[in-house]
């Protein structure tokens, strides 16, 4: 009992610190999160395929995100935390791009994650802001700005991969059991403990508890195992993949789009107008 | 046999919830955030010999305050502070003292550009305020990071039971945050004539 209660104890830490930075994002609804309503619906189904077009031409997440409320935070503190909120990019390459529209704090940022900053620098994104974006901007016309941004960006994005995220393209082609090597400990702990339990300790538990007679109570044992191995298994999911909106894989056919859990380090440009 | 069995598992049931591998976890995850840390200060050191030779080009005048810029940089990349120290609140201070040093005469070396209008409309200087500017970004949330894990670690090795495991067999000393100085990271605000 004493390791499920450092169990609890340990997914209780590993909550504190999310809840601590709690601060409200919109919900990732799709490649455009217009929730400024800025957009008409025909550039956003435009600007929708041109994300989807990245994605498959690089495997990268290139989103854009109209803000209303930057809530009295920098845009450059802001964005960073929105991209690891939605965990845009690849888990392990870190490959999103968020391209970030205040309107009302008459801001705009391109956040850039991890594993672009070498394709994507702070130079050329300030550059696309500067060249492509805020002209449009200042001239009032904001849906143009982030088409034009959008588009620059986008055609850097289809640049021959880097070495990391052809890395996590070689992992992904792998069994899904090798992929993080974190997760198969895991596995392997949790393995560890239900036959521990199931061949150790129930027998003792019951023989102790009940006398020979009610061996027949083996069923219960089986069903009790497989509980506690559950809950092994989550405990340590969640610890692997914190930042993870929608676990690993992410979306790149239909309809759902979910970020691939990529986290952000403060890469890209900001400007305002 | 049965009874061996009960205390080989009672005692590796005890060990593992007394943080014999969270807490070496913690520790690493801590660590890991510092050299994040270091790698952010480092970028904007690594760019700081191009900002003073570009502005020297136009504004040699400025000698004083380019000279305090070049010492500041040699004085914090002297000041390390390696992984096993993170625990040595004076050596944490020092590398702080030495970095914030360097953030304010870089950010008073970029005040005075405001004066030479040639110097701000060269679109090199321009790209390099844009890596100065990135890498203060950079430093802030990186030291975010390091301290949450810092609080992690932390809390950890002195709340049950990791506590114990934690006094038994790493000793493990609480790990110094790191308090960025109110502004030192601030960006200056150099413009460039196109800002309405």
């Amino acid at each position: 009992m004493k390791t499920l209660r450092a169990l609890l104890l340990m997914l209780a830490l590993l909550v504190v610190p999310q809840l601590a930075g709690a601060q409200s994002f919109p919900a990732l609804s799709g490649r455009v999160v217009d929730a400024a309503n800025l957009l008409s619906p025909a550039q956003k189904q435009q600007l929708e395929a041109l994300s989807a077009d990245v994605g498959k031409v690089a495997q990268r997440q290139l989103v854009v995100a109209t803000i209303p409320d930057l809530q009295g935070y920098p845009i450059e503190d802001y964005g960073y935390k929105l991209g690891r909120a939605w965990g845009i990019g690849q888990k392990d390459a870190n490959n999103g791009i968020i391209l970030i529209v205040a309107p009302n704090e008459r801001k705009v940022r391109i956040e850039v994650g991890y594993g672009l900053e070498p394709i994507m620098t702070d130079a050329l994104s300030q550059t696309i802001i500067d060249d492509q974006i805020l002209p449009k901007f200042r001239a009032g016309d904001m849906a143009g700005g982030i088409m034009a941004g959008a588009q620059a960006v986008a055609e850097q994005m289809k640049a021959p991969p880097e070495a990391a995220e052809a890395r996590v393209k070689a992992a992904a082609a792998e069994p899904q059991a090798a992929r993080s090597s974190g997760s198969s400990s895991d596995g392997f702990i949790a393995i560890f403990w239900i036959v521990i339990i199931l061949f150790f300790v129930l027998p003792i538990v019951f023989r102790g508890a009940r006398g020979r007679k009610y061996r027949g109570g083996r069923g219960p044992v089986v069903l009790w195992g497989p509980g506690l191995g559950g809950g092994w298994g989550s405990g340590g999911g969640s610890s692997s993949s914190s930042w993870s909106s929608g676990g690993s894989d992410w979306g790149g056919g239909g309809g759902g789009f979910s970020g691939g859990g990529g986290s952000f380090g403060g890469g890209g440009a900001s400007g305002s107008w | 046999m049965k009874f061996r069995a009960m205390i080989v598992l009672a005692a590796m049931a005890m060990l593992s919830a007394c943080g014999i591998n969270s807490v070496p976890t913690a520790e690493e995850n801590a660590k890991a955030r510092w050299a994040d840390v270091q790698a952010a200060y480092q970028r904007r050191a690594d760019t700081i010999p191009n900002v003073v030779a570009t502005v020297k080009g136009s504004a040699a005048s400025e000698g004083k305050i380019l000279t305090d810029v070049i010492n500041a940089r040699a004085n914090a990349t002297r000041v390390q502070v390696n992984a096993t120290d993170l625990t040595d609140p004076a050596k944490i201070a020092s590398f702080q003292a030495a970095q914030n040093q360097l953030g304010s005469s870089l950010g008073r070396l970029l005040a005075t550009v405001e004066a030479y209008p040639d110097l701000k409309s060269q679109e090199n200087f321009r790209s390099l305020i844009t890596e100065i500017e990135g890498s203060n970004n950079r430093i802030t949330i990186a030291i975010r990071d390091y301290n949450t894990a810092v609080q992690a670690y932390n809390t950890r090795i002195r709340t049950f039971p990791d506590a114990i495991g934690a006094k038994i067999f790493y000793g493990a000393k609480p790990m110094v945050p790191f308090q960025a100085q109110p502004g030192a990271e601030t960006n200056p605000t150099v413009d460039f004539g196109n800002t309405n």
